[in-house]
């Protein structure tokens, strides 16, 4: 009998360890940029480019810093989800237009709503690099200190939103 | 015989095909900078490093754009002076180890580095003590006398039978 529990025992916790991979999201690289403080830029508004902005500006707030594109599909996805978010007005989302054309860019804000409170515009990419952008859409959760506090890579969902962005906006604000 | 002949042509022409993409992604890296000594010098090391956005490339081989912009960020800081060293710390401090295909040495990535050693010398000791213990547990294993008599009569049994 305890021959054959030896080999059961071994398959067992194969088997967890290969449960647990496939689960794994190979996507979600963990960002080394938590609890470090955001990386500065200062970038033109998509609403108006004369005016630029810098993450210094927003010093004191709890922000959702959110990169998205026209181009990008997935960003849809989460679309309606950061509308009703900005509605709730429980935090300000900025956004920052990656690597797009700012024309496209209003475009899209024009016809499905727009939930910044501002929007950056980095055309070349070299903010998004610094912020370790790799696959929009992304979204950062920064303190009043200016600090990295949460990145989510990905479209945003109700559940994560739910159980991590808003417990930790709530923690942050206090 | 003219069978054969067109099945070598076959064969030939399948590995032929096998080797076309092989060519093809040769070809893909190509240095078109004006300086070809820091363009040869971005791409050794940018084959260390993977690109973030099709996990399985490295930043080297990769046609995604932000392999692009990461290339050009490469060249951008190596011609300003920085060390290969300087730039990797630069894209490690904002994508993690993870860009790195040579994985550093620290207490997390012991068990990667390690892990595989001690399962095998883990296992090939267990079977070791295990070989050991099964030599010294048959040899010791004798019969009493009843059962040698009993062995004997089957075996003998058997001989007149056959």
């Amino acid at each position: 009998m305890k021959r054959f529990l030896i080999p059961l025992g071994i398959f067992i916790v194969l088997v967890g360890f290969l449960g647990i991979g496939l689960n794994l999201n190979p996507r979600e690289v963990p960002s080394p940029l938590i609890g470090k403080p955001a990386p500065d830029f200062k970038l033109p508004l998509l609403s108006d480019p004369a005016r630029q902005l810098s993450p210094e500006d927003l010093r004191g707030k709890v922000w959702l810093f959110n990169v998205w594109a026209s181009w990008c599909a997935s960003c849809r996805q989460e679309h309606d989800l950061l509308l009703e978010l900005s509605r709730q007005g429980s935090v300000p989302i900025y956004g920052m237009d990656y690597k797009d054309q700012p024309g496209d860019a209003q475009t899209v804000l024009a016809r499905y709503g727009n939930p910044y409170v501002e929007t950056v515009v980095d055309i070349d990419g070299r903010a998004g690099i610094n912020f370790g952008v790799y696959g929009v859409p992304e979204t950062y959760l920064i303190d009043k200190g200016g600090i990295i506090r949460y990145k989510h890579t990905g479209p945003l969902t109700q559940e994560i939103l739910d159980r991590k962005i808003l417990p930790l906006v709530k923690e942050l604000q206090s | 015989m003219k069978m054969d002949m067109k099945r070598v042509q076959q064969a030939g022409l399948i590995i032929f095909a096998l080797l076309l993409p092989h060519a093809a992604i040769a070809g893909e890296a190509v240095p078109v900078a004006e300086d070809p000594v820091l363009e040869q010098r971005m791409i050794s090391l940018s084959e260390d490093l993977r690109c973030l956005v099709c996990q399985n490339e490295s930043l080297a081989g990769s046609h995604a754009d932000l392999a692009q912009d990461l290339r050009q960020e490469i060249r951008d800081q190596m011609r300003s002076g920085k060390s290969d060293e300087q730039v990797v710390d630069y894209l490690t401090q904002r994508y993690g180890d993870f860009v790195l295909y040579k994985p550093p040495l620290k207490p997390l990535t012991w068990l990667l580095w390690f892990g595989p050693f001690v399962l095998l010398f883990g296992t090939a000791g267990g079977f070791y003590f295990y070989l050991k213990r099964r030599g010294t547990r048959l040899a010791s294993e004798s019969l009493s006398a009843e059962e040698k008599k009993r062995v004997e009569e089957l075996l003998g049994n058997n001989g007149n039978e056959s």
